[in-house]
């Protein structure tokens, strides 16, 4: 057999140009972020956050969370977006895009979020021995079955977090239940 | 170059985060906020993805579909909330989202 | 080289499996080269299909009996004036086709043509391509909103309501496919697009007989939600609104319309295929289980070459029934250059299954299994693509709000009924 093939099935998932990928999606997602909070038109917004949600899809998968992934294509990027894109399309005024956009008090907010980003950088530097530089490869041709033990329970008894999974189910539909009450024009 | 670890990763998330807040501060349309927000959430998800993957479990993992369900509803009724307020007052600048001050 | 051409062949993974990246990268550009080709042959097919449901004949001058049509709709499509509207907002407008295009396209990374023959099995295989596609529905509504314009932007929300609405159902009829994979010792299901044609070659049914009659409506249910969710007949209130009002891609001239077509067309095939690896079985050829001696099975490795000697015969037969005169001269030594092409084919097909037969090792016997799977995965979905013409030729347009009618009170209630019988009857059985 092909030498080059054989030590890529030896190695197990062993991803090839990890380091690039990875640099290539996380400038990605925090270019698309800027984007989101910069630009003018809501809907250029829309789209750059979307750009962002696939990066971030991306690096999920290098994280070896498949479903996580899927889950946030579907619901995130399909669902929540193509919501905003709508609201975006009812509510757009021409006004709006030619007023002031900032806030008045945007230094304020940016030396808070300095403030922020500048407790994050110590944490980071101080607390480097916690996080430590194994990073354990979790099995990923089972990570769907493993997720759903955890969330239905395996025959005869509950999963870890079924309870909280039914409560989901019931604060979406409340959502939706709020939704529909707020937008109807009589009630 | 050196391998890709988790500070990688929480960099990154915070990165995100920061960036989410400084749109919930400073924008004043309405739905920008609304996205920042879906931004600041996606920053808590890659971090607990992260750290579900340090620790070698998928409590993380299982805490981010979660988290996406809870950032489901809140758009929903976050928007809802605006297309009513829309109808009123025709406006989605948050500085004239005022009818509460006295 | 060959060495190495012979080192993958031998391995019975997927290159995404043996993170083989030029074997990906083959496969990709197959995969491209084939989509291309069958939406060229679906826009020649869809112009004579409907032409002869009509009673007429379609187009018959631009090759013999039209076959360079589409080139020619292609070539007039790229050089026609590239015409953005004024107050339209240009970065937007652009973007809006290639969304469309992309997510069309990305879906075929999972499509499995064989039991080895993908370009990566994802775990997660079935989400991914719902997911996938429906992210096609941002480039529509995207694309109606930097139109600028009022019909535009009608026709790409209630196109994009209607998919919305569509995908729910789908979804749950997808779900109670996946909960049929679930059927056997070890209780688990798979979501891989080859585990769920595994599964079914392990169970020794087509999901579509399995507890007839729930696999058989959860096949209907996808079949008319996956009409619905590609805006063909009888729910293509979006592309054929322009005999209405207008659709989401009026303002689209040339180039960009025609990336919006192969978008459509290049769905169309993405959703006919998870219905093939759901429902009928993938890549098995009919009655695996029954007719199993191995006289049979030479028997169904014959056909791929017996298609191709039937279409080729069907060509020569258009050359003897043109007429003999001088006018249709060129028409006549084409139309024979192409059925001797067909017939050249079908012969090399024959030489390859014969060829096959003998040994199992052997190249020959290699290429023979992946012809067959490939050949009977791509003809249950040629079936599924000339059931899509019909449709369209035979069924009159659905009003907007017939359409949402019957997706929320109709199709959800039913495939919601189908999938918590499919539950319980799959609990009373195992």
């Amino acid at each position: 057999m092909n030498p080059a093939m054989n030590s890529a099935l030896n190695s197990g998932m062993a991803p090839v140009a990890t380091p690039f990928f990875f640099y290539l999606l996380a400038g990605l997602a925090v270019a698309s972020g800027l984007a989101v909070i910069t630009r003018r038109n809501a809907v250029h917004s829309a789209l750059a956050l979307i750009v962002t949600l696939l990066a971030v899809t991306g690096l999920y998968l290098m994280l070896y969370a498949p479903f996580v992934a899927a889950v946030q294509i579907f619901v995130y990027a399909g669902g929540i977006m193509l919501l905003f894109l709508f609201v975006i399309m009812l509510v757009n005024i021409e006004r709006s895009s030619k007023e002031r956009q900032f806030n008045r008090m945007w230094p304020v907010g940016l030396a808070a979020a300095c403030a922020l980003l500048a407790l994050f950088v110590s944490a980071f530097a101080k607390g480097k021995a916690l996080f430590p530089d194994r990073m354990m490869s979790l099995p990923e041709s089972s990570n769907t079955q493993q997720i759903a033990t955890m969330l239905y329970g395996e025959a005869g008894k509950m999963g870890q977090y079924t309870f909280a999974f039914e409560i989901a189910s019931l604060l979406l539909l409340v959502a939706i239940l709020g939704a529909v009450i707020m937008t109807k024009k009589k009630i | 170059m050196v391998p890709i670890t988790t500070l990688h990763y929480l960099v990154v998330a915070a990165a995100l985060f920061v960036l989410g807040v400084i749109g919930v501060l400073t924008r004043r349309n309405v739905v920008i906020v609304l996205m920042s927000i879906e931004l600041i959430l996606n920053a808590v998800n890659l971090n607990l993805v992260a750290f579900s993957r340090m620790w070698g479990n998928l409590h993380g993992q299982v805490f981010a579909v979660f988290i996406v369900v809870d950032a489901a509803a809140e758009a929903a009724a976050g928007l809802g909330i605006l297309i009513a307020f829309f109808r009123n007052k025709e406006t989605i600048n948050v500085d004239e989202i005022d009818l509460l001050k006295w | 080289m060959p060495n190495f051409i012979m080192s993958y062949l031998g391995s019975r993974v997927t290159p995404g499996e043996a993170g083989n990246q030029f074997w990906a990268l083959m496969y990709v550009l197959i995969i491209f080269a084939g989509v291309s080709v069958a939406v060229i042959a679906m826009n020649w097919i869809e112009r004579k299909a409907l032409a002869h449901f009509q009673v007429r004949l379609g187009p018959m001058r631009v090759g013999p009996h039209g076959l360079l049509q589409p080139f020619a709709d292609a070539l007039k499509l790229m050089l026609k004036e590239d015409i953005i509207p004024a107050e339209a907002d240009q970065f937007v407008f652009w973007v809006a086709p290639l969304i469309g295009l992309l997510t069309a396209f990305t879906v075929y990374t999972v499509i499995p043509f064989g039991p080895s023959q993908a370009v990566s099995d994802m775990n997660i295989g079935i989400l991914f391509m719902l997911g996938v596609s429906s992210l096609g529905v941002l480039g529509i509504v995207v694309a109606g909103w930097a139109s600028n314009s009022h019909y535009p932007l009608i026709g790409a929300l209630r196109s994009s309501a209607q998919m919305v609405s569509y995908e729910v159902a789908m979804g749950l009829a997808v779900v109670s496919a996946i909960l049929m994979t679930s059927m056997n010792e070890k209780g688990t299901g798979t979501l891989s697009m080859i585990g769920i044609v595994q599964a079914q070659q392990q169970q020794g049914v087509w999901f579509i007989f399995k507890f007839f009659p729930l696999g058989l409506l959860a096949f209907v249910i996808f079949a008319i939600a996956m009409i619905a969710e590609t805006n063909r007949a009888p729910f293509d209130l979006a592309e054929a609104e322009s005999e209405l009002t207008a659709g989401y891609h009026t303002e689209y001239s040339g180039l960009r319309w025609s990336l919006f077509m192969l978008a459509e067309y290049a769905a169309m095939i993405a959703v006919s295929s998870i219905a093939v690896t759901l429902w009928l079985g993938g890549w098995m050829r009919p009655f695996p289980n029954l007719l199993k001696a191995p006289a049979w099975e030479f028997i169904f490795s014959l056909f791929p070459g017996f298609t191709f000697f039937g279409l080729a015969a069907i060509a020569f037969l258009g050359v003897a029934r043109m007429p003999a005169h001088s006018f249709f001269k060129i028409q006549r030594i084409g139309l024979a250059v192409f059925a001797a092409l067909l017939g050249f084919f079908a012969l090399l097909l024959l030489v390859i299954a014969v060829a096959g037969r003998s040994a199992d090792t052997s190249l020959a016997a290699r290429f023979n299994e992946g012809i067959d799977y490939v050949y009977w995965f791509v003809l249950k979905v040629a079936v599924f693509m000339y059931l899509f013409i019909w449709y369209r030729a035979t069924w009159p347009r659905y009003r907007f709000d017939q359409l949402m009618k019957i997706g929320w009170k109709v199709m959800l209630p039913i495939s919601l009924g189908v999938l918590m019988v499919t539950a319980i009857v799959g609990v009373i059985v195992s």
